[in-house]
Order: structure tokens, then sequence, then C-alpha cells
């Protein structure tokens, strides 16, 4: 099989890397060769951080580049903004609707596109687009966002919803399992409901 | 079992599994976690050392004593390490010994990019490079080897893409390596002129028996396929340059990178068409290949700086590009920033309202030098603070109100040498510890001042005020970096005072477990005016939002910071509104 590969991209602290490490397990699990980039360090204070998720038959790089990524799961519209050129012509993203003002846009040095979502669209790239955080929140914590994109994304793979839910069993602490479960089910939903609407 | 692993971690599987006793590193990004996961391991004694320069004699005494024994560290911590390291390579080992050296190529996480295969060749020691996680476990294995049948430390190159990268990994059992017996021996052990000659004359002819090794060691490999183009490479960019060409190159994969195989790259040279050496950063096998008289590409083609990646590759090599859609408008950077709450925040805020000159050093508090704060104007390596701050004085006769900003781990580390330059050498220079009670950048690991081992046992605690005091600095206080007013007070008595000093700004990081959060802020939309007093401090968690101040609760952890400084009281706990 030729390598697919997803991309995860947001804010420092958003909680990308338990995504990532989850998607690696469900992709492990299917005896896939997984190959997962992390990035560590200064660059998580805060500043735009992205990994990368690979798998396949062999997987040699473990970095994705431009017109690559297959799935595009961003945690905030700017960030979406930033990382569509890493997008597969004919790959989706999956963007959470929040919106963290850089530092840049808060001291007043730059602006904050509007309309990020509109202008997705316009390029022609798949795009869906959901209030995860909100989804998150009703699931019991703003720090569930990560398990909702998670939840949207399982419906566009071909493995079952066990194969994920076992991943986050295997991944997710105890004290956080039954609302994380719960996020992913909202975001599943969210993800039907999405394509209904068009 | 098959695991997804971290190439950090499978390094320190592959020492758990070697039988390595005594791991000691100091933590820098991109090598921290192998220390951290192999204390995990009981059968392996693992420390945090106070810099580099101690964790490798620390690792070369226990091979002395028999052991097999580790030593991680970034890049740059090699350049505190190389005094012992050199003089290792002349001393051999009882016990095998690896340090290893994690280059950040794209300066992820570092002050600069150097190629650290310099090194291996400068100080004359083996150099091995895996290229992924299951590379990094086996390839320890086997460096423990040539330690032992070399008699020689060896060195092992990571680099920020295999180490913080994951891929499948078999665990197998730990093999037990008794001790060695430790016998006396100073024509071996003991680095006096005398001694070190003889010594000299077999580190050459050891490098000779090396040079025979790597032609026929398994670390180095050819894969044939079309031999129109061949290439030769390592590490990171093996994996590049497999998933750019496939099948359209052979490949001479590099797995031992010092010293190279010399008839090896011959034969395979003779073999392609057109030769290609795929190295980041340095042109380092390029230059040991011209110097066998064999043409090939090289640095005419691609960069000396940053990463490569297979695109880059396919598109100098094969002249493939691939297309992308583009967003229409630019968008802002988001460069990082210190955490909503963070204790550094304060401080740095007094120190930009007073314009002083600040002397800055490697951490989190780095991260002041960035708008809006901007309140650092040197940086250079871990402990030049508060040096180089000495110096920028004695120069300038003390006409700037300056200090010297350093954190407790970096004082730890190399900060208490120059504070005893400035007791020693009639100094008046202020220096402010950022005592957050953890090493922070790198994503908190314990040091000498937090009572606390990487074993997790408890120990007693370094006190910075006494440290400071007996390197002869009279004037020493404490501050509480939330507390704006208590900092600009005393930092302005320091700053008079005829004498040198140093403040201690004391509060956990906001991110430790043990510190509670409170809950997030609100401003009251109608007291603020907009004057954006708050806006000063750099919190990501402030913004605009329809004119007013907004505070984002999913980012505040209701430091009050922001409070203190609002003219119109608008800010406070939600309850109260």
């Amino acid at each position: 099989m030729k390598t697919k590969s997803v991309m995860i991209v947001g804010v420092g602290g958003q909680g990308s890397l338990l995504a990532s490490r989850i998607l690696g397990h469900v992709f492990m699990e299917q005896g896939f060769d997984v190959k997962v980039s992390e990035v560590h360090g200064m660059s998580q204070r805060g500043g735009s951080v992205v990994t990368y998720i690979k798998y396949g038959d062999q997987v040699f790089s473990p970095i994705v580049e431009q017109g690559e990524a297959d799935f595009l799961l961003s945690f905030e519209q700017l960030e979406a903004a930033r990382w569509l050129p890493y997008l597969k012509k004919d790959g989706t993203m999956i963007l959470s609707t929040q919106k963290i003002d850089p530092m840049p846009v808060i001291i007043g040095a730059a602006q904050y596109p509007e309309n990020i979502v509109s202008k997705l669209r316009q390029t022609g790239a798949n795009l869906v687009a959901v209030d995860a955080l909100n989804l998150a929140q009703q699931a019991g914590s703003p720090k569930a966002t990560n398990t909702v994109l998670i939840g949207i994304l399982s419906t566009m793979m071909p493995f079952a919803k066990e194969n994920w839910e076992a991943a986050i069993r295997e991944l997710v602490p105890q004290k956080f399992l039954d609302l994380n479960l719960k996020a992913f089910e909202l975001g599943r939903m969210a993800a039907a409901a999405d394509v209904e609407m068009r | 079992m098959k695991r997804l692993m971290l190439g950090n971690e499978a390094v320190a599987r592959g020492l758990y599994e070697a039988g390595c006793r005594v791991v000691s590193s100091y933590p820098g990004t991109p090598s921290t976690e192998i220390s951290e996961y192999v204390a995990k391991y009981e059968e392996v004694y693992a420390e945090w050392a106070p810099n580099e320069k101690v964790a490798a004699e620390v690792a070369i005494g226990a091979s002395f004593g028999g052991a097999r024994s580790f030593c991680a560290m970034k890049h740059v911590g090699l350049n505190v390490a190389a005094d012992p390291v050199f003089t290792s390579s002349y001393t051999g080992v009882n016990g095998g010994m690896i340090l290893a050296v994690a280059d950040d190529q794209g300066m992820h996480s570092s002050q600069n990019e150097q190629d650290s295969r310099h090194y291996a060749i400068a100080a004359k020691l083996p150099m091995v490079e895996p290229s992924d996680s299951k590379e990094c476990k086996d390839f320890i294995k086997a460096a423990y080897e040539i330690s032992e049948d070399f008699d020689t430390p060896v060195l092992f190159r990571l680099s920020t893409r295999v180490s913080h990268s994951q891929s499948i990994v078999e665990e197998c059992p730990r093999e037990e390596k008794p001790l060695k017996d430790y016998v006396k021996n100073p024509q071996k052990y003991v680095m006096m002129p005398a001694f070190a000659k003889t010594r000299h004359i077999e580190v050459e002819r050891r490098l000779e028996a090396l040079s025979l090794f790597a032609e026929t060691t398994g670390l180095n490999r050819i894969e044939w396929a079309d031999t129109k183009i061949g290439v030769i490479c390592s590490g990171i960019a093996y994996q590049y340059v497999k998933e750019a060409l496939g099948e359209k190159a052979s490949v001479l994969k590099l797995g031992l990178i010092f010293p190279l195989p010399e008839q090896m790259i011959r034969d395979f040279a003779q073999k392609v068409d057109k030769l290609y050496v795929i190295e980041e950063l340095d042109d380092i096998f390029e230059t040991q290949v011209k110097k066998l008289g064999i043409a090939c590409e090289g640095k005419n083609l691609f960069t000396k700086l940053g990463e490569y990646s297979p695109q880059m590759i396919a598109e100098k090599i094969l002249g493939e590009k691939t297309d992308y859609r583009t967003f229409e408008e630019s968008v802002p950077v988001r460069p990082p920033v210190m955490c909503p709450g963070c204790p550094h925040r304060g401080l740095y805020y007094v120190l930009s309202k007073l314009k002083v000159m600040v002397s800055g050093d490697i951490g989190c508090y780095t991260l002041g030098a960035t708008a809006p704060l901007s309140a650092m104007d040197t940086c250079v390596c871990m402990g030049a603070s508060i040096s180089a701050l000495h110096g920028f004085n004695k120069a300038r006769g003390m006409q700037e109100r300056s200090v010297a900003v350093i954190g407790d781990s970096t004082f730890m580390h190399s900060g208490m040498t120059g504070l005893v330059n400035i007791g020693y050498n009639k100094g008046n220079s202020t220096v402010i510890i950022l005592d957050n009670r953890i090493t922070g950048m790198t994503g908190h690991q314990d040091n000498p001042t937090t009572g606390r081992t990487l074993k997790g046992d408890e120990v007693p605690q370094v006190n910075i005020e006494a440290v400071c005091r007996a390197a002869g600095i009279r004037r020493v206080q404490v501050v509480d970096p939330y507390d704006t007013v208590q900092v600009e007070a005393v930092l302005k008595e320091e700053l008079a005072s005829p004498e040198p000093s140093v403040i201690i700004s004391r509060r956990p990081c906001v991110l430790l477990k043990s510190v509670p959060k409170k809950a997030p802020l609100v401003v009251d939309r109608d007291k603020c005016r907009s004057c954006k007093a708050c806006f000063k401090i750099g919190c990501p968690s402030i913004h605009m939002e329809d004119g007013k101040a907004t505070i984002d609760p999913t980012l505040c952890v209701g430091c009050g910071l922001c409070a203190s400084l609002c003219p119109f009281h608008a800010i406070g706990p939600q309850e109260v509104r």
C-alpha cells in the first residue's frame, strides 16, 4: 500500500501529542509500518506546532511536505490557513473553529485574517469545520478537543470504530477515559451531521 | 513485543538491553528523553548531572570502573563536554562507553546548528548514526561492541527527526554485562605527557583498525537498485533519499560515519553512473570522498542550512515538483511565547519598563527577548549571561543600568563560575536568578536546586542564596515575580548599590503539577477603557474583542498579573462579577 499521511496542527499545549499517539496506535494495530514525528522543546511554548503520522507497507521519511497530507487536522483556524499547502489536492481538512490570536496580532503588529473558513472552502479543499472545542466541553473538558477531531477523522478512514476506541482506552489515563470516549462519539456524530448538511 | 517508540526511547531500550549500568546526562532538546526513559529501568543507575562536562566525566569514570556507561547531550552540550571527551579518546575504556550527541538541524530548539561530526574527526573517535528507532536500539548494542573491541568511547549521533520520531521497535530481554575488574594502570589512565605520548600512538593505530572494520561492519550497507544514480548518506537523510528516489537510485547507507569505509566507497562509486553525497549541514562525507579522488555532487546542489526533505531531493535530482493549494492572504507568524501564568513574565515586565540592558541566557526565559516585552539584549550560551555582563560592564565602566538573567538550572550548569568571577574580580554587576524550581524548557527535569533526583529520590537542595554568598556576593535578595511593585523596588535598589548583587526571582513554573491552578479571570467590559495596559505583559490569553480586552478562559490560569496592572480595576475573578 502506498504511504498515507495525516498531519495535526495547532498551538503548543492543545493536545496534538496524544492525538498523534492514538493515530499511530490504530495504524500499527492494523499491521502497518508507522512513523510519527513530533516537535518538543521551545516551539511547544504556545507556538505553531505540527505533528506528522504516516503509515503504509514501509514508511521512510517521518515528515509530511506540501501537497502530501491525506488528512489535515487543525485545532485552530489560523493554523489551518498556515498549513493548507501541506494538504494533498484531494485530501480532507478537519478544522476545529477555535481562534487563538498569536502574539503579533495581540500586540497589533499583524491582522488575524477574516472569514478563514469560507476562504479555505474557496480554495476548493475538502473541509469539515466543526466547533470541536464546544463539543469537547459538552463531553466534560476543553482538553478533549483532540478526541473530538479524531472522532471525525475515524468516520473517513477504513478502520472499525472499535479499533479507535481500543487505542483511546490504551493511551488515555483512566481518570479521563470516559469523557474522551464521549468526545470521540460526539466527533463521530458531528461528522455524520456534516455529511447530511452537504 | 513490538511497540511504537520515539528514537530517544529506543536508545534507552538499547541501553537497557545491552546491559548498561551507569548513565549521567544533562537535559537538552532533542536528547532529553533518553535519560528520562532509561531512568525507569531499575537495573540502570541514571542521573542528571549539573552540566555535560560533569556528565561525560561520570560516564568516563564508570567505564574505568568496569561498567558499560552512557551519557547524552545536545550538540552544544558536546562543546561543554569536549575537554574530557578529547582526552578519553587517549585513555580508552574499560567497560564500554557511549556518548550520544543530538544535533538540531533547523534549530527547532537551539541557538546554533553545528554539525557534531566534526568532533568525531577532531577527537579521533568512532561515530555511529542511526536513521530510525529500530536502528537507535540496534546501533547502541553495536556501539558497545565497538567500544570494547577497540578500547574507545563511541560517539552516537542523533538528530531532531530521529530522536523525536516514533517508529516500530521489537523489544528484547536485557543481557547482563558483569562489571569488569578494575586494574590500576596509570600508563593508560593517567594522562600526563609521558604516558599521553604513548597513548597517542594507540589512538592512531586504533583509527587505522577502525578504518578496516568500517569496510566489513554491518552498520554500513549498500542497497542496490538502478545504478544510474548512486547516493552516499546516513541518518535521517537516508530516509529522505529512500522516499524521494526509491528504486531510482542505489544507496550506500553509512551507519559508522567515522572513520569511513574508503574501499567500499571506491567500489560503490565505480558501479554507479553519477554519485551524490546527501548530508545535512556540513560537507563532511563529501570532503572525505573528494579526498579519495572521487568526483561527486554535494553541496553544489544542497544547502548547508537547516533540514533536508524528500521533496528537496526529488526536485534537485529528478526535477520533480509536487503541486499544492495556497491560502491567498498573509498568515501572521505564531512564535513561541511564555505560557499564561509564567512567573518570568512579571520580572520581564519590570525589566522592560525600566529599560535596563539585559544579558540573557538559555531557557524558557529567552522568550523574554520577543515583543512586546523585548527585554533581552544578548544571549550566547549556557552561563554566558553572568560572565558576559561582567565583561560588558568592565568595558563600559557601568555606564548602563544592566542585569544578567539566568535560570536555576542554568545557574547550576555554568552560571556559578561566572558569579565567582564577579565576586573575585571586583565586579559590580546585578545578577537575577529566575528560580522556577525546575528545568523548564526541556520539559521539567530536576536539578541540584529542586531536591529530587532523576530516579525520584528526595535529596538536600542546593541553597542558591548560600552559593551566591559563598561566591563573595554580600547583597542577595529574594523577590516574588508576581509582585511587580516589590520587583521594581528591589531592582532599583540593587542597580544603585555600589557592589555586586544577586536578586533571586522565585516562584515555581506554573506548569508544575504541584502548582494549584486558579479559575480564569474575566474582564468587566463596562470598566475596561481599552488602554491596553494589560497587553504590555505579552500574555497569550489576553486579546481584543469588539474593542475591549478579553481573556480566553481556555488559556488563562488566573495568575492575576494583568489584574495588578489594570488602572481601572476591570479584571478580576468570575464570581465577583
